[in-house]
């Protein structure tokens, strides 16, 4: 589609294109999605990913809902199976690249200093520090924030929300771009249910089922190493998934702009 | 707080638009904006300002098209509305349900000055 010759218009938007106007002002329609030069960066990563057959997540939820270290866990289960690389986001220090370079695996720091996410860009930026020859999985770990991580494409293919069970189990209801982008949910730190009374795994689901998201959800310690292998399972999943695509030239947006796109979305 | 990021990228696009039509200013900018978009209105109207300032869209008013949350029903197949963290069908109940509008974040239109402004460049 492009912005000159009015192809963007469709019988669903027509009517917001044409609008009277004040003299000596001409109005132009133009139904271009704001981010689109991010989503244009964005859908460049992508390609590069799927040139490579490389499967691309990423990881959202709030600080300290054990993101790093289900990530830690992660690559040590699956070393001998995939080669992984991480790229890490946060405001600030070099730690988590270094807890998961501790593990043996190729970890690129983004320091976004006063960012409350990443975009398309800086992860671009990252890749050119990273080498992705023989990459299976590429993890993208967002930064520690429920808001506006949600809004920003990054080129990923699956969005995975964490959700750990010291948070409350509504967090789906009040944060719902958040839980309506997850193409899978995590609740993790299960091990800690027994000493809370307050937290129900249900309800939780129920909350997530309200957004109309069907999204697999797993219970897990990554710590304690419960329910890991139905998250295993489903990254092997995925990545046999992400390969069959690649064999016939398609391609995979998180679940949640694709379908939108069908209706009202308009890009450029 | 990512609404500035989000201004800094409409700034870029009406700039472009004002390009495309060799005009010298924007003098109404048009945003169709969804609550699921995860961009705050308020927030953008603020942080437009601080993005906008000397370019050719300063003076620039800011309008919002709020778009209503609607879910179309898998199930029963019909149209409804919805809130925000309760997407489920307005008729049946169904979570099964496809969001149809609602999570726009678009740039709609906008107004360019086609006289010479009142106070023109040199």
């Amino acid at each position: 589609m492009c912005d000159t010759c009015g192809c963007n218009l469709t019988p669903g938007n027509k009517h917001l294109a044409f609008k009277p106007v004040a003299k000596g002002a001409t109005a132009v329609s133009v139904l271009k999605g704001l981010l689109a030069k991010n989503d244009d960066q964005a859908a460049h990563n992508r390609a590069h990913f799927d040139r490579r057959g490389i499967l691309a997540i990423n990881l959202m939820s709030s600080p300290g809902s054990g993101k790093t270290a289900l990530l830690e866990a992660t690559l040590v289960a699956l070393k001998d199976e995939f080669t992984c690389a991480v790229i890490e986001g946060d405001l600030e220090t070099e730690n988590d690249a270094e807890r998961i370079r501790a593990k043996g695996v190729q970890a690129h720091q983004i320091v976004t200093g006063t960012a409350c996410h990443l975009d398309a860009h800086l992860v671009h930026d990252a890749l050119h520090h990273m080498s992705l020859d023989g990459v299976d999985l590429l993890f993208i770990e967002n930064v520690g924030n429920l808001v506006c991580p949600a809004s920003f494409d990054l080129g990923q293919h699956l969005n995975v929300t964490l959700l750990s069970v010291t948070e409350g189990d509504d967090k789906p209801a009040k944060y719902p771009v958040m839980f309506r982008a997850a193409d899978a949910m995590l609740l993790t730190k299960i091990d800690l249910l027994a000493v809370l009374d307050d937290f129900d795994c249900d309800k939780a689901e129920a909350h997530l089922r309200n957004l109309a998201n069907p999204a697999p959800v797993m219970r897990l310690s990554a710590r304690k190493e419960l329910g890991m292998e139905a998250w295993y399972a489903w990254l092997r999943e995925q990545l046999a998934a992400q390969r069959a695509r690649v064999a016939v030239g398609q391609s995979r947006r998180p679940a949640i702009q694709s379908d939108g796109m069908k209706y009202h979305r308009v890009t450029a | 707080m990512h609404e500035l990021a989000v201004a800094q990228a409409l700034v870029e696009q009406v700039d472009a638009v004002i390009d495309q039509h060799n005009a010298a200013q924007a003098s109404m900018i048009r945003v169709r904006i969804g609550p699921l978009a995860g961009v705050v209105p308020e927030l953008l109207a603020t942080a437009f300002p601080l993005a906008a300032a000397g370019s050719r869209m300063e003076h620039a008013a800011l309008e919002f098209t709020h778009a209503p949350i609607r879910v179309r029903c898998q199930t029963c197949g019909l149209d409804t509305e919805a809130a925000m963290n309760r997407l489920v069908c307005g008729a049946c109940g169904d979570w099964h349900t496809q969001l149809i509008s609602g999570d726009e974040l678009l740039l709609e239109s906008v107004e360019l000055a086609t006289t010479p402004s009142l106070t023109p460049e040199s």
